[in-house]
C-alpha cells in the first residue's frame, strides 16, 4: 500500500489559485491507509474469532475486502468521489498483484524445496541405466543432453527463418503477401504444442515408417512452436526502431540492406536477443510434443536422427506417473529444468544490457 | 517482384552519388537480402500448409472409417467420431474459458501495478520475475498443480460446494479436487505470466505525452490509467488474452496431470470424472496407440487445430475492429 501512497500520483498541485477558487482538496494523510489496513485486519480477526472460523487465508481475505471498503468510504468522505475511485483502483491493482504472488511464490518454493531432496552432482551426471523399483540412484544426464540437443536443433531451424521473416514483414513486406504471412504467423502462434507434435509424428512416420522415432522429430515440432514467437518478438523490436534512424541512414546513401543490417538490427539487437532467448526458454520446457514424437530412453543418445531420446520435461512427467521415489526425481528434474531456463534468461539479460544502445526512456 | 518493391525506396538513396561498382555490390546485396527474407516468409506459408496436409493425411483413415471399425478400439466409447470428439471439444473450451476468466483481470492488475503503480526500481525486477515465470515449463506447473494445489484448494471447494451447492455449477464436489475447476486454476496460473508480460509491454509504451496531458488536466492516477493507458493498450490486452487462450486451449500437461478424465457434456465444475480436453486425451492415449487409434487421435488433434485457428481469426477480427479506437499511431 505504501508504494502507492508514498509517491502521490499527481505532481505538486498548487495550494490554491486565489481566494474562492479551491483547486486542492483535502487529502488523506500518509498514515491513513496503513491505519485503515491495521484496523481492517484486527476487525476481521475479531469477527472470525467470534464466528469461530479463524485461519490465515480467511482473515486475509476478509481484511482485504474490509480495507477496500474502508479506504474507499474514507476517501469518499474526505477527498471526494474522484479520489475515492482512485484509492479503490489502487487497492484493486495491488490486490491483484498480491493474489498472483500466491501461486507464483508457492510454485518456486515447492520446486526448490522438493527438488533439493534428490538434486546433487550425482543426479546431474548419471543416467537411468539399471535403475528400477525404489532405488534412489539414477539421474538426468541423458535427459539434459537430449533436451539441449533437441532445443539447439530447434533454434538452428527457427532463428534464421524467424529473423528473416520478421525483417521481411517490417522492412520489405507490402501488399497481400505480407498480410497473409502476418496472418499465418498469428495462426502459428496459436498452434497447440500437441498438434505440433502430431505434425512431426505424421511427417516423419509417413516417410520413415510408423516405428521411426528420433530427436529431430522433436526438434521440428519445437521449431514449429518457436518460429512464430521469434518472428513476433523480433518484429515488435524492429518496429520500435525509430523511422528517423532509417531515414537518416538512407539519406546518407547507405543501401537499404546495409541500413537494415547496420542500423536497424544494431539498434534492436538487445530486444532481439532477449526475444530469442525467451523463445528458447519457452520451448525448452515443452513436454507434450516430445512425449509423442521422441519418447523416452534410459541412456544417453547423442544421435538426433536415430532412436528415442530422453528429455527433461518428459523425464519429469514419466517419473511423476511412476509415483513413489519417482516423484522426488520428477521434482529434481523440474528444478534442473528451471535452473537451465533461469541461466538462459540471465544470459539474455546480460547480453541485452551489454549491447543495448542508450534508450530514450 | 521483390526487387521492384525493395529498390523503390533504395533508389532514392542510391542517387546520392555512389560510384558504379559500389552500386552494383549494394544492388546485389540488396537483392540477396530481400530474396532471403521473402524466402523465409514463404517457408512459413509452406510450414502451415504442411501441418494441415500431413494431419489430414494421417487422420484420413479415422475420418472415413465405419462405426464398427472404430468400436474395435478399446477406449472408443462412442458410436461415431463426432460423438467422440464432441465432449472433448466441450471440455477443452470450458477449461480454457474458465482459465481466461480467472486470469485476464488479475493479469491486467499486475501489468498496471508493474507499469504504473510500483516504484521504478521495484518494477524492473518485477518485470524480470514475470518474464521468468512465463518461461516455467508446463510440466512444472503440472507437478505444482497435482501435488501442491489440490490439497490447498480442497477446503475452498468444500466451502463452495457446501454453501453454494444448490447452484448446479458447484454441486457434487468430491475430494481430491481432480476436477475441471482445478485444471482451470492451474491453466490460469500458467497463462498469467504471458498475458501480463504482453499487456505490461503495451502499457509501458503508452505515449508519454498522453500521460502527461492527462496529469496536466489534474487526472488522478486511476483517471490517467483509464483515459490514457487502457485505451492505448486495448488491442494489446485483447491480443494478449488471445495468446493466453491459445495456450490454454492447447495446454496438455497441466490438465493431464490434474484432471480425472470423463467424457460428458457437464457443467458440474467441481465434480471429478466429467471432462477431458483434446490435448490431454491425445497425450494420455498416444503412447499405447497404433493403427486406427493413432488416426482417431490425430483427427481429434485436427479438431483442436481448427478450433485454435478459429479463435485466432476471431481475435484478429476484434483487433482490426478496435484498432481505430486504440489511440495508437
Amino acid at each position: 500500500m505504501s508504494l502507492a501512497t508514498a509517491t502521490p500520483p499527481v505532481p505538486t498541485r498548487p495550494r490554491s489559485l486565489g481566494r474562492g477558487v479551491q483547486t486542492s482538496r483535502r487529502r488523506l494523510p500518509r498514515w491513513a491507509p496503513w491505519s485503515i489496513l491495521g484496523s481492517a485486519i484486527l476487525l476481521s480477526l475479531a469477527v472470525l474469532t467470534l464466528a469461530d472460523a479463524t485461519s490465515v487465508p480467511s482473515v486475509l481475505a476478509l481484511a482485504a475486502v474490509v480495507y477496500a471498503g474502508g479506504i474507499t468510504v474514507t476517501a469518499l468522505v474526505v477527498e471526494g468521489p474522484r479520489w475515492a475511485k482512485d484509492r479503490l483502483a489502487t487497492t484493486v491493482v495491488i490486490g491483484a498483484f498480491l493474489v498472483a504472488l500466491i501461486p507464483l511464490v508457492s510454485l518456486l518454493w515447492i520446486v526448490v524445496a522438493r527438488g533439493l531432496r534428490l538434486f546433487s552432482w550425482d543426479f546431474l551426471t548419471t543416467d537411468m541405466v539399471g535403475v528400477f523399483g525404489s532405488m534412489t540412484t539414477g539421474g538426468v544426464q541423458h535427459a539434459i543432453v537430449g533436451t539441449l540437443l533437441i532445443t539447439a536443433a530447434a533454434a538452428v531451424i527457427s532463428v534464421p527463418i524467424g529473423l528473416l521473416t520478421a525483417i521481411y514483414l517490417v522492412e520489405y513486406g507490402r501488399g497481400p503477401l505480407a498480410r497473409a504471412i502476418t496472418f499465418l504467423v498469428d495462426v502459428m502462434t496459436g498452434i497447440p504444442s500437441i498438434v505440433a507434435g502430431l505434425f512431426a509424428f505424421a511427417l516423419f512416420t509417413l516417410f520413415f515408417g510408423p516405428a521411426y522415432r528420433a530427436g529431430i522429430m522433436g526438434a521440428v515440432a519445437l521449431s514449429l512452436l518457436m518460429t512464430p514467437v521469434v518472428i513476433r518478438s523480433v518484429e515488435e523490436m524492429l518496429r520500435l526502431v525509430p523511422n528517423e534512424l532509417r531515414e537518416a541512414s538512407l539519406a546518407l546513401g547507405v543501401p537499404k540492406w546495409l541500413t537494415i543490417l547496420k542500423v536497424v538490427l544494431r539498434t534492436a539487437v538487445a530486444g532481439i536477443v532477449t526475444g530469442i532467448m525467451l523463445a528458447v526458454a519457452r520451448v525448452i520446457g515443452e513436454t507434450a510434443p516430445l512425449l509423442i514424437a521422441v519418447g523416452m530412453m534410459t541412456k544417453t543418445n547423442t544421435n538426433l536422427f536415430e532412436g528415442r531420446m530422453a528429455t527433461l520435461p518428459v523425464f519429469a512427467y514419466n517419473e511423476y506417473s511412476k509415483g513413489g521415489v519417482g516423484i522426488d526425481r520428477a521434482w529434481a528434474a523440474a528444478l534442473t529444468l528451471i535452473v537451465i531456463v533461469m541461466l538462459l534468461n540471465l544470459i539474455a539479460r546480460f547480453v541485452s544490457s551489454k549491447f543495448a544502445p542508450k534508450a530514450a526512456r | 517482384m521483390v526487387v521492384t518493391s525493395t529498390t523503390r525506396t533504395a533508389d532514392g538513396s542510391r542517387s546520392g552519388g555512389l560510384a558504379a561498382p559500389q552500386r552494383r555490390v549494394a544492388d546485389l546485396g540488396g537483392r540477396i537480402f530481400s530474396g532471403f527474407s521473402l524466402g523465409a516468409g514463404l517457408v512459413i506459408l509452406a510450414a502451415l500448409a504442411a501441418v494441415s496436409i500431413f494431419l489430414i493425411i494421417k487422420a484420413w483413415p479415422a475420418l472415413t472409417a465405419s462405426g464398427a471399425d472404430l468400436a474395435e478400439i478399446s477406449w472408443f466409447k462412442s458410436d461415431s467420431l463426432l460423438g467422440y470428439v464432441g465432449p472433448l471439444i466441450f471440455g477443452t473450451l470450458l477449461a480454457s474459458v474458465l482459465a481466461l476468466v480467472l486470469a485476464v483481470p488479475v493479469s491486467i492488475g499486475i501489468a498496471l501495478f508493474i507499469s504504473h503503480y510500483a516504484p521504478r526500481r521495484l518494477a524492473q525486477s518485477l518485470g524480470y520475475v514475470v518474464d521468468l515465470l512465463a518461461a516455467i515449463p508446463s510440466v512444472v506447473y503440472g507437478l505444482w498443480g497435482a501435488l501442491w494445489l489440490l490439497p490447498v484448494i480442497n477446503p475452498v471447494f468444500t466451502w463452495l460446494s457446501d454453501k453454494l451447492g444448490f447452484i448446479p455449477l458447484f454441486a457434487d464436489y468430491q475430494a481430491p479436487a481432480k476436477n475441471i475447476m482445478s485444471a482451470s486454476v492451474v491453466l490460469a496460473v500458467m497463462i498469467l505470466p504471458i498475458i501480463t508480460a504482453v499487456t505490461r509491454e503495451v502499457f509501458l509504451q503508452t505515449p508519454r505525452l498522453h500521460e502527461e496531458a492527462a496529469l496536466a488536466l489534474g487526472a488522478t492516477r486511476w483517471e490517467l490509467v483509464r483515459m490514457a493507458v487502457l485505451p492505448f493498450g486495448r488491442s494489446g490486452i485483447i491480443s494478449a488474452s488471445m495468446l493466453g487462450l491459445g495456450r490454454a486451449l492447447g495446454e496438455t500437461m497441466a490438465v493431464l496431470m490434474v484432471i480425472s478424465p470423463g467424457f460428458l457434456f457437464s457443467f458440474h465444475l467441481l465434480k471429478p470424472g466429467q471432462h477431458q480436453t483434446i490435448a490431454a486425451n491425445i497425450a494420455s492415449q498416444f503412447p499405447e496407440a497404433s493403427g486406427l487409434s493413432v488416426s482417431v487421435l490425430i483427427a481429434t488433434g485436427l479438431a483442436l487445430f481448427v478450433i485454435t485457428f478459429v479463435v485466432n481469426m476471431a481475435a484478429r477480427w476484434v483487433i482490426a475492429r478496435r484498432k481505430d479506437f486504440s489511440g495508437a499511431n
